[in-house]
């Protein structure tokens, strides 16, 4: 990696009942990701994701360019506004700076033109 | 009125999580993870591992049990209805494969107001059963209206 290279951008639609297999993948059922009624009760525009499924994508698309979990050292995000199910999301990332075997690199997740994760920075080992 | 501050450096009971294969497996399925050393035990192990290997966001699931008593701590005192969860960060450590014991202590780092909102950080430090620190997590709710 060099500095001011891009990486290969990851981009993954999260499907129906995403919010569903990750709230029992990761315990989290607050009812705002898994009940369309009651998230739009809250005022919400129906179910909305959870903000560390997004921040997984943000970790993964690390991994996938730097050659597996192992590299990815840490992640520091923040999350703004809301992502949906159905909709892409595009996660990108421009390498800051090199050295000593690290990497830093600048990322964010893109979702209908709001960035959903801003802001983010992510150190690889390299 | 002033942002309540006393839980600051207040702990919380140590959890202890054993991490199981096919949770995992689940865990990775649900964020598109492909890579087999998170789905098929002969790779991860192929690839030399013990076990499959736990994504590196899979450290939300062994800290999940330790960080609740303190998002609902009394003395933190977070209105929900006005919170959101405003960033995150992780630091890894050697990683996790299954059959690892994850024990995690959860620590109040601060709470802040600025700009009429309160900023509550936690900190939760968790570790194998080699003692090696696997994962460092700093959470930062954000409640408007304080």
């Amino acid at each position: 990696m060099e500095p001011g290279e891009d990486l290969r951008k990851l981009q993954v639609t999260p499907d129906k009942y995403l919010t569903v297999r990750y709230a029992g993948a990761s315990g989290d059922y607050n009812p705002i990701h898994i009940d369309e009624e009651l998230a739009k009760q809250v005022g919400l525009p129906g179910r909305i994701l959870h903000g560390l499924w997004t921040m997984a994508q943000v970790a993964r698309a690390q991994t996938e360019n730097a050659g597996g979990p192992h590299a990815l050292k840490r992640l520091s995000v923040q999350f703004r506004g809301m992502g949906l199910p159905e909709h892409e999301i595009t996660v990108t990332g421009t390498v800051r700076e090199v050295g000593d075997g690290t990497a830093i690199v600048d990322t964010v997740a893109e979702q209908n033109g709001n960035q959903i994760i801003r802001n983010a920075e992510a150190e690889l080992e390299v | 009125m002033a942002i309540e501050t006393k839980a600051v450096g207040k702990t919380f009971p140590t959890t202890t999580y054993a991490v199981g294969r096919e949770k995992v497996k689940e865990y990775a399925l649900a964020v598109g993870e492909t890579d087999p050393i998170h789905l098929d035990h002969e790779a991860a192990r192929g690839a030399g591992y013990a076990d499959v290997v736990a994504p590196p966001m899979f450290a939300v699931v062994f800290k999940a049990p330790a960080m609740a008593p303190a998002i609902f701590d009394a003395d933190v005192g977070m209105n929900f209805a006005l919170m959101v969860h405003g960033g995150q960060e992780f630091r890894w450590g050697p990683l996790v494969v299954a059959g690892d014991e994850i024990q995690t202590n959860v620590t109040v780092r601060s709470i802040d107001e600025r700009d009429g909102k309160g900023f509550y950080v936690f900190e939760s430090v968790s570790r194998n059963q080699r003692d090696e620190t696997v994962c460092v997590g700093t959470w930062t709710n954000i409640v408007r209206g304080v």
